[in-house]
C-alpha cells in the first residue's frame, strides 16, 4: 500500500506543483502573450498532419502485420515500435541523417525537387508521426488480429468484394479501437517535443510546437505562459485518456 | 461501477505522465553536466582544498574543463565539479537554493538578477568574447560579411531571443539595417553550429571561441571590430558558499591565474 502510495504522490505532486503555480487570473492573457497562440494553431495542424500520415501509412502497415505472415514479420514489428522507447532527440537525429537536406532520402529529394523537411512544417509533422504512428500501428494491428472473423467470412461466401468486405464489414468492426488509437496517436503527436527541436527546428509560425514555446518560455523567464501552455496540454492529454478509459485501460 | 473512481485515476495518471512528456523530459540543453577531479600531484603556491561547486555559463565548458587539469594538479585536496548550463538556467538554480559556490555568467544581465537579489559577492569581468559567423567548411556561399545573411538563397539560423548570443548578432544586424530571416532560433550556440555543421543551415552567428572549438567542422567569417558588441563574463563568489576561501581562489584565477590561462587558449579575451 505505501509502495502504491508512493507511485501516486511521485506522478501527482509534480502536477499539483504545476498547477499551483499556474497564475489563474492571467491565464487568459498569458495564452496571448510570447506567440502562444501561434504555437497552439501550429500544434494543432502538426499534430492532425502526424496523425494523417499515420493513418495513410501506418494502417496498411497494420493490415499486413496483422493478416500476412512473411519472414521477418516479428523483425518488423519490433521496429515500428521501436520509436515508443527510443530517447526523441535520437528519433531526431536519425531524421536529419534520412531526410535531412544531406540526408539518404533527403539530399535526393532536395535536389530533384528543392523541397526540405527541416526548418519546414512538414518536418514537424514528419517528426511528429515518426513518434506517434507506432500507437497507431498497435492499436490498428491488435484489432486487425483480435476481431471475430465470422462475419468476413459470410461476406466472403456471400461473394463480397475484398474491398466491400473491408468497407463495410471489417471496418465497422474495428472502428471504436482504430478512434481509440488515432486518439492515443494524436495526443502522442501533440505532446512530442526531442524529435522536432532536433530535427524540424524551432520558428514560431513554422515549427515552434506548443512544447517547443514552453520550453523556451521557461528557459527566457516567461513562466507565467509557459504554464498556462502547459495547462492546455495537460487538460487536452487528460480528456483524451479519460475518454479512452474503457477501452485503453481496461475496464475491469 | 465499483472500480470506476480507480479506473479514472489510472487514466489521469497516464494523462500526466503523457503531457509531461512533451515538456522537458527529452530537451537536449536543459540537462547541465557535471564532473569531479581530485588531483593528487604536489602544490606550488597555497593550495585551494574542500569540495567547489562552479556554475559556468555552456559556453565556458572547453577553457574550464582544460583549466581543471592545472588545478588538480597543484591542488590535491581540492574536489572541483562544474555544473554547466545556459547562464539564465544557472540564474534560477542558484535563486532556488541550489548548492554553487561560484556563479560564472556569460552576460551581465543574469549576473546583475543575483547581484540585485543580494545572493552574490561583487562580480569581476574575468574574460570578453567576440561574435563570429559559423559557415560551411570552405564557405561554399561565399559569405564574407553580415550583409550576406539577407541574401536569399542563405539559409541563416539564430538563437531564440533570451540565448545571449542571439540577442547580440539581432542587436548588431539592427544596427546595420540587415534583415535576416532565421529559419529557425536555436536554444543555444551549440544547437545553431550542429544545424552548420549537419548542413542544413548555411550560416548562424557564434562566439568566435565557438568557432575555434569546432575546429575544421566549420569556417569563420569575422564581424568588423567596429560592429562588435561588448561582450563580458562576469564572476563572482556565491554568499552561501560554505567554502569562501576556495571559492575566491578560483574567482582570482579566473582573472589572472590557470583558469585565464586556458580561457586566452580557448580564443576568450582577457578582462582588459
Amino acid at each position: 500500500m505505501a509502495f502504491a502510495a508512493g507511485a501516486v504522490v511521485m506522478i501527482v505532486l509534480p502536477l499539483i506543483g504545476l498547477l499551483q503555480r499556474v497564475s489563474w487570473s492571467t491565464l487568459l492573457s498569458d495564452l496571448s502573450a510570447h506567440d502562444a497562440f501561434v504555437a497552439l494553431r501550429l500544434s494543432l495542424e502538426v499534430s492532425l498532419g502526424a496523425l494523417a500520415i499515420a493513418l495513410v501509412f501506418g494502417l496498411p502497415l497494420a493490415w499486413i502485420l496483422a493478416r500476412h505472415r512473411f519472414p521477418g514479420r516479428a523483425l518488423l514489428r519490433g521496429l515500428v515500435t521501436l520509436p515508443m522507447v527510443l530517447p526523441p532527440v535520437v528519433g531526431g537525429i536519425a531524421l536529419l541523417y534520412a531526410f535531412g537536406r544531406r540526408g539518404l532520402a533527403g539530399q535526393v529529394i532536395y535536389d530533384l525537387t528543392g523541397w526540405r523537411f527541416v526548418f519546414n512544417t512538414s518536418g514537424a509533422m514528419l517528426a511528429a508521426a515518426f513518434v506517434s504512428m507506432p500507437f497507431l500501428i498497435v492499436t490498428a494491428e491488435a484489432s486487425f488480429r483480435s476481431m471475430d472473423r465470422r462475419g468476413e467470412e459470410a461476406a466472403a461466401t456471400l461473394g463480397a468484394s475484398p474491398a466491400y468486405r473491408f468497407r463495410r464489414v471489417t471496418l465497422p468492426a474495428v472502428a471504436p479501437a482504430l478512434a481509440a488509437g488515432a486518439a492515443l496517436s494524436w495526443a502522442r503527436a501533440l505532446g512530442e517535443f526531442g524529435a522536432t527541436i532536433t530535427f524540424a527546428g524551432n520558428l514560431p509560425g513554422s515549427t515552434q510546437t506548443t512544447p517547443l514555446l514552453i520550453y523556451l518560455d521557461i528557459e527566457s523567464g516567461h513562466e507565467a505562459t509557459a504554464l498556462a501552455l502547459s495547462l492546455v496540454l495537460l487538460l487536452v492529454s487528460l480528456g483524451v485518456l479519460v475518454g479512452l478509459r474503457d477501452r485503453w485501460l481496461g475496464n475491469p | 461501477m465499483r472500480s470506476r473512481p480507480t479506473t479514472v485515476l489510472l487514466a489521469a495518471l497516464a494523462a500526466s505522465s503523457l503531457a509531461l512528456a512533451g515538456c522537458g523530459s527529452s530537451s537536449p540543453t536543459a540537462s547541465s553536466t557535471t564532473s569531479t577531479t581530485a588531483g593528487s600531484s604536489p602544490s606550488t603556491a597555497a593550495p585551494i582544498t574542500g569540495s567547489l561547486d562552479v556554475f559556468a555559463a555552456a559556453s565556458l565548458t572547453g577553457a574550464f574543463n582544460s583549466a581543471k587539469t592545472t588545478l588538480a594538479r597543484a591542488n590535491p585536496g581540492l574536489n572541483l565539479t562544474y555544473n554547466f548550463a545556459g547562464s539564465n538556467t544557472l540564474v534560477t538554480q542558484i535563486q532556488q537554493g541550489a548548492p554553487a559556490d561560484v556563479f560564472a555568467s556569460a552576460d551581465t544581465k543574469n549576473m546583475d538578477k543575483l547581484v540585485a537579489a543580494g545572493l552574490v559577492d561583487t562580480p569581476v569581468t574575468f574574460a570578453r568574447n567576440k561574435l563570429e559567423i559559423a559557415v560551411a567548411p570552405g564557405n561554399p556561399k561565399h559569405i564574407t560579411g553580415l550583409a550576406d545573411l539577407a541574401k536569399p538563397g542563405v539559409t541563416v539560423v539564430l538563437e531564440a531571443p533570451g540565448v545571449p548570443a542571439g540577442d547580440y548578432a539581432r542587436a548588431v544586424l539592427a544596427s546595420q539595417h540587415i534583415t535576416v530571416r532565421p529559419k529557425s532560433l536555436e536554444t543555444d550556440v551549440k544547437s545553431a553550429l550542429v544545424k552548420v555543421t549537419s548542413g542544413e543551415a548555411d550560416a548562424t552567428v557564434v562566439y568566435v571561441t565557438d568557432v575555434a572549438a569546432a575546429g575544421s567542422a566549420v569556417t569563420g567569417v569575422a564581424v568588423p571590430d567596429s560592429l562588435q558588441p561588448t561582450i563580458t563574463y562576469p564572476i563572482a563568489v556565491v554568499k552561501a558558499t560554505k567554502n569562501h576561501a576556495a571559492a575566491q581562489a578560483f574567482v582570482d584565477s579566473a582573472v589572472s591565474g590557470a583558469v585565464q590561462k586556458a580561457l586566452e587558449a580557448a580564443g576568450f579575451l582577457p578582462p582588459q
